[in-house]
């Protein structure tokens, strides 16, 4: 059974947060350990291991990215294996200056390069949610490959913001 | 024929705290809580073991006999606590390795081993004062506690001949203790001080449900540190004022000890303390005003606030959206304590709950979830600390990270890398640092027994499951047949299972030896009452009336009593003294005037 099905819930990209918490309260009603303690020593381990599944369910699916990445995993997508290696063409400059104030120590420039990745990876976000929006009314697999797109360059903007410090 | 059965398996909450430990459990609908026992073990010169308050002046009279603060020892190797023993006077015994064993007298023992006496002392008192047996305990540990600190404290609880149904992080007990739950919504922070630990928690509360977010804290910080530090000052004054140097004798150390907290302790609600100390016909004052102890104690209280600001942000939450803070631990009754938490949350603290009762209380209400009388609440806990394997050039990969709600696992699959290889190492680490040797090592196990194929082939699924009480099980199968592997689990701190049991065993062992060695002296004593009785008889008239034969008898039997009297068997004692009363009971009846005849007749057993 996957998270989804744990859960109850369609196997969408955009989820209501406050919807998900509801079932996860109310299965945690039901399946934690504490309730079952009285019960035999097989019974104690199935809530154990059921509570186990439940909060990594919801630890998965609450968060957007960890939710996409799974869901792209179930739906065969290969996700761990796009290098971030490899500079995207359109930010060659970009990447060759924050080298240049890395070297420099500059602490202005690098300020200025983190908020534009910053920019950056909001406007990623926005598009991030419409393609969610997309499979979610389409189940195109091509809305996923657009998503996969996008987390990887997310993720490679995401490092470039942890980068962009002067070293301590 | 009939077996009644009737519910008498009482669950208690257990507070094992550094400095004190407390019993509690639920009395219908709110939590009881027993007197505090300060946590003090001391082994006497004939091997009884004395706890608590007696325990106290044994710190003094054998501080070679005696220990406190055995929990700051718990799950760590020797190498973890070489700046403890600079400042602690515990005395490890050399043949010491994984497992750290303390010397008191002639004996050693384990941090768990003396725990377990502390535990055993509260299981008795709550049995005398519940009037039935106790088998079964909720134990509160600090919520930033490893794997190893954990285990220790449920191995503790295990020698003291309890099952220990839950290990309960200290903040969220005292969370659950004050009953915020009324609050039907909303974010509370608990800032828990206590003698050797510092932990925060932020919980968001929801209908009864007690939801951590985050934990952080510091398991070697607390009011110890701030003894640690007036003790030295005291004893610098000494140096210069006298030019001796006592930080070397026991009993000195110990007294003066004794004597800054409680100068500490005052200086909570007195501008101005001191500290008096007699030795030797020399005596030595100390005024300490407010002040000085505020300068002196700063960057204590400054450690605790990056904690609470790391949790803040692991939480995601401001201060403005934390609606309230509850303060737990003695150490949070030092007013500079308190000023430091307001500034910080920018809310006036909750400290209506007595501060050392608080987390027993919420033990009390969890023993009370566990066992079904207590209804529609629930916690729901974390791990503090991240787990992780280290993978190749010792960096580690993190497997389930903190802040995690528990149970939580992960699952990941290993494989050999050289051809025909039929086991696997795996090391185990916990901890926030990128590699290996930065982090807490846990345990390394050998998956082994796989079938030999060509290197990358075997599939081995391992399952990591860190379980209610925020202690790690690991499982393994092999992925292609889903056979169970075999696994050979070795502990990096701590006792493994097979010591842990060998203590379980000597703890009943002793609990029978101790049974036995009672039952003897009470036997002794009613053997002594009747042949004191018998020699006050002969010195009567009633004596003489007997007759030779009759008088034989009676020395027969006193002779059969003393023989078995020095044995080790109270039932051949209880014999004796059964065949004693029965050839006396002429010379009682004879005596019946008098004052003899009464003590005869009182030895009736």
């Amino acid at each position: 059974m996957d998270y989804f099905e744990f859960l109850d819930l369609p196997r969408n990209l955009a989820i209501d947060g406050k919807d998900l918490e509801k079932r996860f309260y109310a299965l945690s009603r039901q399946l934690h350990p504490d309730l079952h303690s009285r019960k035999s020593p097989a019974e104690r381990e199935q809530a154990e291991e059921s509570t186990a599944v439940l909060n990594d369910a919801y630890r998965t699916l609450r968060e957007p990215i960890a939710r996409a990445e799974y869901l792209l995993k179930l739906e065969g997508f290969d996700i761990g294996e796009q290098t971030t290696k490899d500079v995207p063409p359109e930010l060659l400059e970009e990447v060759f200056e924050l080298n240049m104030a890395l070297e420099e120590a500059d602490v202005e420039q690098l300020e200025s390069a983190r908020q534009r990745f910053e920019g950056m990876r909001i406007e990623l976000d926005s598009e991030l949610e419409q393609a969610f929006a997309r499979w979610d009314a389409t189940r195109d697999r091509e809305a996923l490959t657009g998503v996969r797109g996008l987390l990887n360059r997310r993720k490679y903007i995401t490092n470039l913001i942890n980068k962009a410090h002067v070293p301590d | 024929m009939f077996q009644i059965e009737f519910d008498n398996d009482k669950v208690v909450g257990i507070d094992l705290g550094t400095t004190n430990s407390l019993v509690a459990w639920m009395d219908l609908t709110s939590p009881e809580v027993m007197p505090l026992v300060p946590s003090i073990v001391s082994v006497s010169p004939s091997g009884e073991i004395i706890v608590g308050d007696l325990a106290r002046q044994e710190l003094i009279d054998h501080p070679d006999r005696t220990i406190y603060s055995v929990k700051r020892l718990m799950g760590r190797g020797i190498a973890d606590v070489q700046d403890e023993l600079k400042l602690f006077p515990f005395r490890i015994a050399d043949d010491s390795e994984s497992i750290i064993r303390v010397q008191l007298g002639e004996r050693t023992f384990t941090p768990p081993e003396i725990s377990a006496f502390i535990l055993r002392q509260l299981k008795q008192n709550a049995e005398g004062a519940l009037g039935m047996p106790v088998t079964k305990a909720v134990i509160t540990v600090p919520a930033y506690f490893n794997d190893a600190q954990r285990q220790a404290t449920r191995d503790a609880g295990r020698i003291a001949g309890l099952e220990v149904l839950r290990l309960v992080n200290e903040p969220t007990a005292a969370a659950l203790a004050y009953g915020l739950d009324k609050r039907r919504e909303g974010i509370i922070a608990v800032y828990d001080l206590g003698g050797g630990t510092f932990d925060i928690s932020i919980l968001k509360l929801h209908d009864g449900i007690f939801e951590v977010l985050a934990t952080n804290g510091d398991t070697h910080l607390g009011g110890d540190d701030i003894d640690n530090r007036l003790l030295h000052i005291a004893l610098e004054d000494l140096q210069s004022e006298w030019g001796e140097d006592l930080s070397h004798i026991g009993e000195a150390v110990q007294t003066l000890r004794q004597e800054v907290i409680r100068a500490k302790e005052s200086l909570s609600f007195l501008p101005g303390a001191h500290i008096d100390f007699t030795w030797h016909g020399k005596s030595y004052h100390r005024e300490i005003t407010r002040e000085l102890f505020e300068n002196l104690i700063k960057d204590i209280v400054d450690r605790t606030l990056g904690p609470c600001r790391n949790c803040m942000k692991d939480a995601g939450v401001t201060p403005e959206q934390i609606d309230e803070v509850v303060l737990v631990g003695g150490s949070t009754r030092i007013p500079m304590v308190r000023g430091a938490v307001e500034v910080l949350f920018r809310a006036k603290p909750h400290t209506e709950l007595n501060p050392d009762e608080v987390v027993a209380l919420g033990a009390a209400v969890q023993a009370g979830i566990l066992s079904g009388t207590v209804e529609n609440q629930l916690l729901l806990d974390v791990t503090p600390l991240s787990l992780g394997i280290e993978i190749s050039g010792g960096v580690v990969s993190k497997i389930i990270h903190r802040n995690s709600t528990i149970p939580a696992s992960a699952s990941e699959t290993f494989t050999t890398g050289v051809d025909g290889q039929t086991n696997v190492l795996i090391h185990v680490v916990q901890g926030e640092r990128e590699l290996a040797k930065d982090c807490r090592s846990l345990l390394r196990f050998d998956l082994k027994d796989i079938a030999p194929m060509p290197a990358g082939m075997p599939r081995i699924e391992v399952r990591f499951l860190i379980d209610a009480n925020g202690i790690l099980n690991v499982t393994a199968r092999d992925a292609r047949t889903g056979k169970e592997q075999s696994i050979d689990v070795t502990p990096s701190y701590g006792l493994t299972l097979e010591q842990t049991e060998a203590m379980i065993d000597a703890g009943y062992e002793h609990a029978d030896e101790d049974l036995q060695a009672a039952q003897v002296a009470l036997a002794r004593v009613d053997a002594d009452g009747i042949l004191l009785a018998i020699d006050k008889a002969k010195r009567n008239d009633a004596w003489l009336e007997l007759t030779d034969a009759e008088r034989e008898v009676i020395h027969d039997a006193i002779r059969q009593l003393q023989t078995v009297y020095h044995g080790d068997d109270h039932d051949a004692i209880r014999d004796k003294i059964d065949v004693l009363n029965d050839v006396t009971h002429n010379l009682a009846e004879n005596m019946m005037n008098t004052a003899v005849g009464g003590a005869l007749k009182g030895t009736k057993v």
